[in-house]
């Protein structure tokens, strides 16, 4: 038997504790991506499994990628200034397709005052500029459900 | 440890949780499919009574591996493959394999950018995978994931590697078809006669074909690979002869030809050859199942008798010397009937696994 077929290198045993994992996404159609990346690059830092979207996904795009991928969290990253529009749209498409236990949180450019409606929209946090990686992971770790 | 493993109620909600997972994504929920593909993922109870009930409805789906070094294009030909098979209205899954980092098991899956123009398409399915430390260019659940895929109905799946260097060989027997893509930057002559990632090719693609240098890669290959013998020597595989192709992803120039070449090989390799990689296949989802096996085995024994740690070191030598018997008793007719039977769908991969162990050790599945 060649075990190289059947799986090579140290034996890994099945995950009971699995990486978290995030969907970070750019709805809209704003061009700026960096934001994003650096983030996607620091979650992988703490451990999570990241998928990124890419740039000017529509909100049915994003939430039939955190389907497909059964992500634990969907981050949402915008700096277009749609926010108000295009995030409630997310979270109430995330309940219609019975995503209600994802987390969901957003980051970019958004005005303090808009917070609040996001909260209520469902959103379970909003990240500015300035926030620390390690901010936005230990939110991650203390608020994601957890799931069979 | 011990207390992991399921107490016989855990194993009853399990079942009947897997159950009912099944029936939804039988039925087309892709929800529950996607739950599925986490639990056997994860390698959860749910997702061994699942497989044990998935596995036998499965067999019938093309599988075809894409594979080849990183930035070759592999996701944005996945992404072409996809617009051409759905022009043909055939349901595809997509598994994409990026690696986890060694260091932190984080991991950034990226693959699905390439493919989001088919995010919203009821017929396609896309499933990001990290490696989680396996080093074959696929995860230890990928061949799994496509057997679930397989199971509820896709006609296609396409297995998409981490990017791969020249000795991730595993895809060949996760497919029925391995797709090798090469840019024309790949190197000269003395590439093309290495050993590895072009020896188990069924095609070969030269992508970027838009970029100089790209048909004069590709007729060098061919130039190489015109030398292979046609018989096989006695005890091994015969060698193949893989199509090259020219292909730009980006612009969709030479898909429909790829295309055309997967379904001819699909076509020849409903013979001995394509049997020999299913038998490989059946071997390796056997091997994963005994290998978790004999290793729970070990740990329980481990919280038992708490072992200081040199004697766990033990245990772990335990399991080599089983592998080794394993060896030498799939080399016996009964354990090749098993795997047969698994190659053909007719016994899942645990029954099989289970089966050996009673065989070899007098271990029925309960420890």
């Amino acid at each position: 038997m060649q075990s190289e077929q059947a799986g090579s290198g140290r034996y890994h045993p099945p995950m009971t504790d699995r990486p978290l994992k995030v969907l970070i996404a750019k709805p809209g159609l704003d061009g700026h991506d960096r934001g994003a990346k650096v983030l996607a690059r620091g979650l992988r830092d703490e451990g999570f499994e990241v998928v990124y979207t890419g740039l000017r996904q529509t909100p049915e795009m994003i939430v039939t990628a955190a389907l497909q991928e059964d992500v634990d969290v969907v981050g949402l990253s915008i700096l277009s200034g749609a926010h108000m529009t295009l995030v409630p749209r997310v979270c109430a498409l995330l309940r219609e397709r019975g995503l209600d236990d994802v987390l969901v949180t957003a980051g970019g450019i958004i005005p303090d005052e808009d917070v609040p409606a996001l909260k209520k929209a469902g959103v379970a946090a909003v990240f500015g500029p300035g926030t620390t990686i390690a901010t936005v992971a230990d939110f991650l770790r203390a608020n994601a459900r957890p799931r069979d | 440890m011990a207390e992991t493993r399921a107490s016989a109620p855990g194993e009853i909600a399990a079942t009947q949780r897997a159950g009912a997972l099944c029936d939804a994504a039988l039925a087309g929920d892709r929800r529950s499919l996607s739950r599925l593909l986490t639990a056997v993922e994860n390698r959860t109870p749910i997702a061994e009574a699942a497989l044990r009930r998935l596995y036998p409805l499965a067999g019938r789906a093309q599988l075809i591996g894409i594979t080849g070094p990183p930035g070759a294009g592999k996701s944005t030909l996945v992404a072409a493959l996809i617009a051409e098979l759905r022009r043909a209205g055939r349901p595809v899954a997509v598994v994409a394999v990026d690696p986890s980092s060694p260091i932190t098991g984080g991991a950034v899956l990226g693959d699905r950018v390439r493919m989001q123009a088919y995010a919203t398409d009821d017929g396609v399915f896309i499933r990001s995978m990290a490696s989680r430390g396996h080093s074959g260019g696929l995860s230890s659940a990928t061949t799994a994931a496509a057997a679930v895929f397989d199971a509820v109905g896709f006609d296609v799946v396409l297995i998409e590697t981490v990017g791969t260097g020249q000795s991730e060989v595993e895809v060949a027997a996760a497919a029925d078809t391995t797709v090798v893509v090469e840019a024309p930057e790949m190197g000269d002559e003395i590439q093309a006669i290495k050993a590895g990632l072009l020896e188990v090719a069924d095609i070969i693609v030269v992508n970027k074909g838009d970029r100089p240098g790209a048909h004069r890669a590709a007729a060098q290959l061919q130039a190489m690979l015109a030398d292979t013998p046609h018989e096989a020597r006695p005890g091994r595989p015969a060698p193949k002869h893989p199509e090259v192709l020219v292909t730009s992803a980006a612009t969709g120039d030479g898909v429909v030809e790829l295309v055309a070449a997967i379904d001819r090989h699909r076509s020849v390799a409903r013979d001995p050859n394509g049997d020999a990689t299913r038998l490989r296949r059946a071997e390796a989802q056997v091997w994963a199942v005994l290998v978790d096996r004999l290793h729970e085995r070990v740990r329980i024994l481990e919280g038992v008798r708490a072992m200081a740690s040199a004697q766990a070191l033990d245990g772990v030598h335990a399991v080599e010397h089983a592998g080794a018997n394993i060896a030498a008793a799939q080399n016996s007719t009964a354990a090749g009937e098993l795997l047969r039977a698994v190659a053909t769908h007719d016994l899942d991969p645990y029954a099989a696994a289970d089966e050996i162990l009673h065989r070899l050790m007098g271990v029925a599945s309960e420890p």
